[in-house]
């Protein structure tokens, strides 16, 4: 069974189409790409797969399930993480519990079992759990420092981190190396390929731009426009005519010509 | 020294009450952004809920508190379900607006409800009280400080060992990325607005017993603890409590020592006094997280 399956997908707000007539399928373990210029629709498809947006048309399956009628909230109990393009961690909240907040579904003491004094054993698991991801983004060092006091890189990986906690099983990139220097891009690459290398996971990734995703993509599907144009491994990607075209546009003899 | 003593007690005592009331600003701020204007009606809901059940239908007290405390919980999260849920997405000050709104609907409504008058609460200690050291206690006012420490000891073992205390927190700052690890943000809220019903009961259960009783003016006792919220550090639980009882004996000790030079009602005005100066030391307030910033 694939970890994701999409087919038909489309969205329209009014008369704009921001997608339209998208399938793919991302097998498990995979790091899928989906790329695209600007306006392509590639923004609106993510937001599509993580549930901000609901698609007029098509299906979704996440392992077999219906994904687009799951409460939203369930979705980190079936193994879905996601990061956000302009970051979604909370600043006043230090970087430890930046990511045990990412173990909410995977703890159990409620009002009953706190009050049983039962709790204490499980805060150590999960707080354990959660250091043992900062470590992996190297960032167990800051794990008391206040999210707000770091660079926009570290908070990036403290994003990362918390998605790792989550132990997901389909982890989903909203172009994680938007508006970073070639420092901190060259990082999070790094750091995205050991999350796919050294982790059980299959990843969605969304990204702009097109370096890091010839890095590390198994595959990647390219959209135009709201429509797909080309799907393949970044090597037939890259020598793809229609993707060139979309790209760089057709030259003008071409045009003439026709 | 004696009427030091009497004068200290009754100032925890009025602190403890404030304490629960500026817990209930607390809790709504740190997991929306919201203060909250309803809050006195709220308190002025509750004890009046408190009242009629005890005094009307003869429920017996212990029975018409808790009964009450339910039913405001409820009423809170009812709020959040069928009011404050409709406009996500909006500016916090709509919510603040809408807030207000409903406060003054409340006061008015349980006015015409039940009259301007004075009404009777329904206690069993009535106006009781016994001497320990020459200090006059009454009995009220040892309720007062044992639910009052009961229900903030509850509330912050709520917090600190249960996942929902850092769900909470997590919600203000980022509704999206909370939801995207798994908290239900509305059930969050709901139960926020939830804490804030029941903690309003229990504190206009306090304020309208001996010497004050239900009246319609009672809703301005949330407006006498607002500085205990700014003293303590909007959105900060524990600030909220040293606050309140820092306000609560304040008030009292001015209202004892305050020279007559500066009037009878001086002891209202302290309160804001004491505010300003701390708050001019420390603009966050004692225990207000302070927005730190990179430079």
């Amino acid at each position: 069974m694939n970890a994701l399956e999409v087919r038909d997908l489309t969205l329209r707000f009014g008369a704009v189409t921001a997608f339209e007539g998208v399938s793919f399928d991302v097998e498990r373990g995979e790091l899928f790409a989906v790329i695209g210029p600007n306006g392509a629709g590639k923004s609106s498809l993510f937001n599509a797969l993580s549930r901000v947006y609901e698609p007029g048309a098509g299906s979704v399956r996440l392992e077999g399930r219906d994904f687009l009628r799951v409460r939203r909230d369930r979705l980190a109990a079936l193994g879905v993480a996601r990061s956000f393009q302009n970051l979604g961690v909370f600043p006043h909240l230090t970087v430890l519990e930046n990511v045990l907040v990412g173990r909410h579904h995977l703890m159990r003491c409620g009002v009953l079992r706190g009050g049983l004094g039962l709790a204490g054993r499980e805060e150590r698991r999960h707080r354990a759990a959660a250091l043992e991801a900062l470590e992996f983004v190297g960032l167990g060092a800051h794990r008391g420092t206040p999210v707000q006091l770091l660079p926009y890189g570290h908070r990036k990986r403290v994003e990362l981190a918390r998605c790792l906690a989550m132990e997901p099983r389909l982890m989903l990139l909203d172009e994680p190396v938007a508006g970073m220097n070639a420092g901190e891009r060259a990082e999070i690459t790094a750091l995205v390929r050991r999350l796919r290398e050294e982790r059980e996971l299959t990843v969605l990734l969304v990204e702009h731009d097109m370096g890091m995703v010839m890095e590390v993509a198994d595959r990647v599907l390219v959209l135009d426009f709201g429509v797909p144009i080309a799907c393949g491994t970044p090597a037939e990607i890259q020598c793809d005519e229609r993707v060139i075209r979309a790209y760089l546009g057709e030259e003008l003899d071409d045009r003439v010509a026709a | 020294m004696t009427e030091f003593l009497q004068l200290l007690f009754q100032g925890l005592s009025l602190g403890a009450t404030y304490a629960l009331v500026a817990l209930g600003f607390a809790v709504v701020y740190r997991s929306s952004g919201v203060i909250n204007f309803a809050q006195g009606a709220m308190l002025l809901l509750g004890a009046y809920a408190i009242s009629w059940l005890a005094v009307d239908l003869g429920v017996a007290f212990g029975l018409a508190v808790l009964a009450a405390t339910i039913v405001l919980a409820l009423g809170g999260a009812g709020l959040h379900a069928l009011v404050l849920r409709r406009v996500v997405g909006q500016p916090t000050f709509v919510l603040v607006m809408i807030t207000i709104g409903v406060g003054i609907a409340v006061t008015h409504g349980v006015e015409a409800a039940f009259g301007p008058d004075r009404r009777l609460l329904g206690d069993p200690w009535g106006s009781s009280a016994f001497e320990a050291g020459g200090v006059v206690v009454n009995t009220v006012k040892v309720w007062g400080i044992a639910v009052t420490a009961l229900a903030l000891a509850a509330y912050f073992a709520f917090d600190r060992y249960t996942r929902w205390g850092l769900a909470m927190q997590a919600t203000a700052a980022d509704e999206e990325a909370t939801l995207s690890v798994g908290v239900p943000v509305r059930r969050v809220h709901a139960a926020t607005w939830a804490m804030a019903g029941a903690l309003a009961t229990l504190g206009g259960l306090f304020l309208a017993g001996f010497p004050g009783a239900p009246q319609p003016a009672l809703g301005d006792a949330a407006l006498r603890a607002f500085p205990a919220v700014v003293v303590g550090g909007l959105g900060s639980p524990v600030g909220a409590v040293v606050g309140g009882v820092l306000i609560g004996v304040i008030e009292v000790l001015t209202s004892g020592y305050a020279p007559e030079s500066l009037g009878t009602n001086f002891y209202a005005v302290a309160p804001y006094i004491a505010m300003i100066a701390i708050l001019l030391v420390r603009p966050y307030g004692l225990f207000g997280a302070r927005p730190v910033e990179r430079v």
